[in-house]
């Protein structure tokens, strides 16, 4: 293992989707797990052929927006029998079906944040030190990465590994 | 792989970009307005809506510093322009969401090439239309007090029983929620900019505005997912915006404004004038930027359809206040609407209809949707059309009041004037702006909806075929 301590890992860069899922497929078979692909667009099938779990975002979803209906509608309440209630004609303090607008809409902009900042926490956004492995990759190539901490990694296997998988170019990439 | 999110895999033949394209391509084509030196039209069309934009300050300075007395406003018609301009300008916006977050629900592969353009002409719109609202208070720099906070006054709340305060809840989440989906969309396309930067200034401003986005996959997963969340929540959201915006009215009890048939007539109008406003500005752009390739007639062609069946919406929607007026027996009702079409606004009325229901009709057939002058012609008229409709649909419920002693007429100011035509200035200024600094088209959607192909353009296979 000629690797060096500095090597942050291998990259193999593509030239296009099909030939990437398929070298994916592979590295998952080769039991690697913490490998990724770098693309300019999300290619459809390849998060099954690296074995991505789903999102589980919609729960945050879900609970951001339950907490917002109920903070909504509590907030309407409170304010219209608790804190200050205006006897109008006799009318109820707590009148439910004027609260709704208010309630919809605070259930649509809390569960929106909400959801837009887990995707933030989750993608560790913003990386702004974070170098582009090769400027190519937001256009139109591939990049297959294979970091050195992955499972047995192997500088000069993964080298092997990548060509073999038909990848343009294969490159260590630096801390 | 069926859950998966990203535009249409079902449909087929929809009009989208020349399938000849390749990645590197969309990109060069995609990037270039941001790249080179705008040219002529560009600065011809920028110098036009900063001279709009002028006239748009001067009216609000003098509305600020003088009072709402400089509008024609009187005691009976207590809205009339400022009320017109901002549910008008509300209800472009609304073709945007429908194209972003309805179209992408439907799976129309179609709308990718126009959904960024569409979806930053909503938040134009969106801001331009709230411009309204706050300049009516009179005392803009208090418009706060619109929003429930903990004062010194009690707390004395806002009333949450009131379809003014559900405009603001409404429209602030709308331009909110907006915002957030359409910078959600960009900042793949910024990174792709980031990266083609030659300077270091532009890679700094990208690359921060970026958030140092990768293209990783494991991002990208959730990256779908968050997109297809957020067009699940724009959807109710801007069927209840434009719902809200009609309860201003429909939930009072002036004849003419208390009808149960608003809300779905707001929204049917507020997507046609959006989808005319949308087709005027893609005909100047793709031109002025050389866009031809991606935004097509046949984009064009569909939008002239949603503009004909949402034109028919509203015209069902004229004749049935109509009925319902003769239907319901109230003599209020029926003196109101007789008025509308008949009494001294009988011309703001003709021309509505006209501009609305009869002139779009030339959109069935295929020579005039796909005439790109008959096009932009229309989409005039409809945005003139959909303009009075608002202003038919406040003064004239409001001009003849229960007592004839209320009785009036609204003659605008030049102030009046002033705002409206300042408010094409802030949007066309904004939107020309976006045009020179933001990627115009979703270059990564658009690359996933392209066939497979090696660089060079060899083809051999679509996504289906693959997954």
């Amino acid at each position: 293992m000629s690797s060096n301590l500095n090597t942050k890992g291998v990259i193999g860069i593509f030239d296009d989707p099909e030939t990437v899922i398929s070298a994916a497929q592979k590295a998952r078979k080769n039991g690697w797990r913490k490998f990724d692909v770098y693309t300019p667009f999300p290619v459809h099938g390849l998060s099954e052929a690296i074995g991505i779990p789903r999102s589980k975002i919609p729960w945050v979803t879900f609970l951001a927006g339950l907490a917002g209906g109920s903070f909504g509608f509590m907030l309407q309440a409170w304010t219209s029998a608790v804190d200050w209630p205006i006897n109008i004609g006799g009318k109820p303090f707590v009148s439910w079906p004027a609260f709704i607008p208010v309630t919809f809409e605070l259930t649509i902009l809390i569960a929106g944040l909400s959801t837009a900042a887990a995707l933030f926490v989750t993608c560790g956004l913003p990386k702004l030190n974070e170098k582009p492995m090769a400027l190519s990759l937001t256009d139109d190539e591939f990049g297959l990465f294979v970091p050195a901490t992955e499972v047995g990694f192997n500088r000069d296997a993964v080298t092997q590994f990548l060509k073999e998988a038909n990848a343009n170019e294969v490159r260590d990439v630096q801390e | 792989m069926k859950h998966n999110t990203n535009a249409a895999e079902y449909l087929e033949p929809e009009p989208h970009p020349a399938d000849s394209l390749t990645y590197d391509q969309v990109t060069r084509d995609v990037c270039a307005p941001l790249e080179r030196v705008p040219g002529r039209g560009w600065w011809m069309a920028f110098s036009g809506a900063l001279g709009l934009l002028t006239i748009g300050l001067i009216s609000i300075y003098k509305l600020v510093t003088t009072g709402i007395g400089v509008w024609g406003l009187n005691n009976t018609i207590g809205w009339a322009y400022d009320i017109t301009n901002f549910v008008f300008w509300i209800g472009i916006g609304h073709a945007g969401t429908l194209i972003s977050a309805i179209l992408f629900l439907f799976r129309q592969k179609w709308r990718t090439a126009i959904n960024r353009s569409a979806e930053a002409m909503t938040i134009f719109a969106v801001m331009t239309a709230g411009l309204f609202p706050l300049l009516h208070t009179g005392r803009p720099w208090l418009a706060f007090w619109l929003f429930p906070y903990p004062n010194t006054r009690g707390s004395l709340w806002v009333n949450f029983r009131s379809p003014l305060l559900w405009d603001v809840f409404a429209v602030s989440t709308y331009f909110t929620i907006s915002a957030v989906f359409w910078y959600i969309g960009l900042i793949p396309d910024i990174a792709t900019v980031r990266d083609r930067a030659r300077n270091k200034i532009r890679r700094v401003i990208y690359g921060a505005l970026s958030m140092g986005w990768t293209g990783s996959m494991r991002n990208w997963m959730h990256y779908e997912m968050v997109y297809l969340i957020l067009a699940g929540l724009s959807t109710p959201l801007v069927l209840s915006v434009h719902s809200i915006v009609s309860f201003d009215f429909a939930v009072s009890v002036i004849p003419g404004w208390h009808t149960t048939i608003f809300p779905p007539y707001f929204v049917a109008g507020a997507i046609f004038s959006g989808f005319a406003m949308v087709m005027t500005l893609l005909i100047i752009v793709r031109k002025v930027v050389h866009l031809e390739e991606y935004i097509t007639v046949r984009h064009l062609e569909n939008m002239c359809k949603i503009i004909m069946a949402t034109g028919l919406m509203v015209g069902y929607a004229y004749a049935s206040e109509f009925f319902i007026a003769w239907y319901s027996g109230s003599p209020y009702e029926q003196f109101t609407f007789v008025n509308r079409a008949f009494g001294p606004y009988a011309w703001a009325y003709w021309t509505m209809v006209s501009c609305n229901v009869f002139i779009p009709q030339v959109f069935w057939f295929k020579k005039m949707r796909t005439n790109l002058t008959i096009m932009f012609i229309i989409s005039i008229f409809v945005n003139i059309g959909m303009w009075f409709e608002r202003f038919v649909i406040i003064v004239t419920s409001l001009h003849r009041g229960f007592l004839p002693s209320e009785w009036s007429y609204f003659t605008p100011t030049i102030w009046d004037i002033g705002l409206l035509i300042g408010s094409f200035g802030i949007f066309f200024t904004l939107f020309l702006l976006f045009t020179r600094v933001l990627p115009m088209i979703a270059m990564a959607e658009i690359k996933s909806i392209l066939p497979f192909k090696r660089k060079g353009g060899v083809e051999y296979g679509t996504h289906e075929d693959v997954v």
